[in-house]
Order: structure tokens, then C-alpha cells, then sequence
């Protein structure tokens, strides 16, 4: 895959800063608003795409490797599953919230009812989202990036 | 004349088309309610419990997380294949 025109590269260098935050947004707010780990993953992972259109697989590899990002998302698993595990550990059930009702790390308990929107609330969910999260978009990537790198062919390549 | 594949492929069909017509009559009407009581229990309990605002996150991640899980998996198992294709499609 080959970069596009300078137009759509300077208009990507634009448009990515501000996709990627709305995933972001999308990952953190995970607990308060529509969307969360996978949802907010695709549309950063849809950025990431993006940027390996306009821009070309040779640049993009040279930026980021494949190998680090099935790095990633094998920390985004293991982080997901050891956090289940770690409710084994702390409230005696798989995938128990032990986080909540503590004071300082997302344990707050809302009033019930419709409540403004705090942060520091729900317990080991918000973790478990930024896991999801970074699993989605390292193995979403992953395998766009795979994909163009391998099927860009040599003569192409060295163009 | 019907030949004897042709018999037995209408039989059958009928008798598919007669379960499929009773299954349709007998369905849930539309639009009656039916039991809820696991929705009421996590639209009454989830803020207390969970400490989630959003209902649907403290489901997928907390009631039934080993839903997400299976996700999860099924995720890391499509991503593991496709990366094993296309490396060794790079090196020829």
C-alpha cells in the first residue's frame, strides 16, 4: 500500500488527533456513557487505519512493529484476566467487583437514581475497560497492519 | 409422476413447513410483557452494587463477565491467526 496524495495525508494529520481522543474519551468514560472498552478501541483502531492509508504500510511499519503490538495485546489480556482473578483472590468469586466501596481507587458508590457522572466510581470496571481497550486497538491494528504490510509487494515497496 | 426423491423431499418439507406455521402461531404475542424480573434487578441494584452509572457496562463487565470474556478470547484468537498467515506470506 503505497501513501495517498499530500491533500489526504494533511487532512488525516488532522482528523487523527481528534478521532483518537474520541476513543479514548470513549475507553474512560466506559462506566458513565454509552460505549467502553470495545467500542471505543474500534474507533481508535479505525484512526490508526487511517493513518496507515494515507500515509503508506512502509511508513507505518517503520513507526510502529507488529511484533509490539501483539505485545500489547497480550498485556490487554493477561491485565483483563488477572483482574478476574484478583476478585477470586479478594471476594471469593470469578470476576467479583472487590474494588467497590472503597474510598480511593473508583470506589465510590453513586446516589441512586439518575446522578451527574463522577469518575471514580465503579470499581475494577473502568480497569477492566482500559484492558479491553488496549486489547482492542493493539489486535484490531495488528491485523490491518499485517494485512497491507504482507500484500504490498516488493517492486512496490521499493518504488 | 413423482420419483421417489421427490416424494420424500415434499414430505418432509411439509412436515418442516407445519412445525415452522404452529411455531409461528404459538410464538410470544408482540408487544405484552413478559417476565422481567432480572431487568428489574439491574436497573435497581446495578448503581448500588456495581457503583456503575451505565447499566449496560456493569452487565457486559461485572453480572456476565464471562461473556466478555469468551469476546475476549474469540479476539485474540482471530488476531493470532491472521498474524500467523501473513508473516509467513512476507517471508516468500
Amino acid at each position: 500500500m503505497t501513501e495517498m496524495s499530500k491533500i489526504v495525508r494533511t487532512i488525516v494529520a488532522i482528523a487523527f488527533p481528534v478521532s483518537m481522543i474520541y476513543g479514548l474519551y470513549i475507553i474512560a468514560h466506559g462506566h458513565l456513557t454509552p460505549g467502553g472498552g470495545f467500542q471505543g478501541g474500534a474507533v481508535v483502531a479505525s484512526a490508526c487505519a487511517m493513518i496507515l492509508v494515507a500515509f503508506g504500510s512502509k511508513w507505518t511499519i517503520n513507526k510502529i512493529k507488529e511484533k509490539n503490538l501483539s505485545v500489547f495485546e497480550s498485556v490487554g489480556a493477561v491485565a483483563f484476566i488477572g483482574l478476574a482473578f484478583l476478585g477470586l483472590i479478594f471476594g471469593a468469586i470469578f470476576f467479583n467487583n472487590f474494588l467497590v466501596g472503597n474510598d480511593y481507587l473508583f470506589g465510590v458508590i453513586p446516589a441512586v437514581g439518575s446522578t451527574l457522572a463522577d469518575i471514580n466510581t465503579a470499581g475494577v470496571l473502568p480497569l477492566m475497560n482500559f484492558a479491553v481497550g488496549l486489547k482492542v486497538i493493539a489486535g484490531l491494528f495488528a491485523i490491518v497492519l499485517v494485512m497491507a504490510h504482507a500484500t504490498t509487494s516488493y517492486k512496490e515497496e521499493n518504488k | 409422476m413423482m420419483s421417489k426423491r421427490n416424494l420424500a423431499a415434499a414430505v418432509f418439507l411439509s412436515i418442516i413447513a407445519v412445525i415452522f406455521i404452529f411455531s409461528a402461531l404459538l410464538m410470544h404475542p408482540f408487544g405484552v410483557l413478559d417476565a422481567s424480573d432480572m431487568d428489574d434487578y439491574v436497573i435497581e441494584n446495578t448503581q448500588e452494587e456495581t457503583g456503575a452509572n451505565n447499566g449496560v457496562t456493569s452487565v457486559v463487565f461485572d453480572y456476565r463477565g464471562f461473556d466478555t470474556l469468551g469476546e475476549a478470547t474469540v479476539l485474540f484468537t482471530a488476531v493470532a491467526g491472521v498474524v500467523m498467515i501473513f508473516r509467513r506470506l512476507k517471508h516468500d
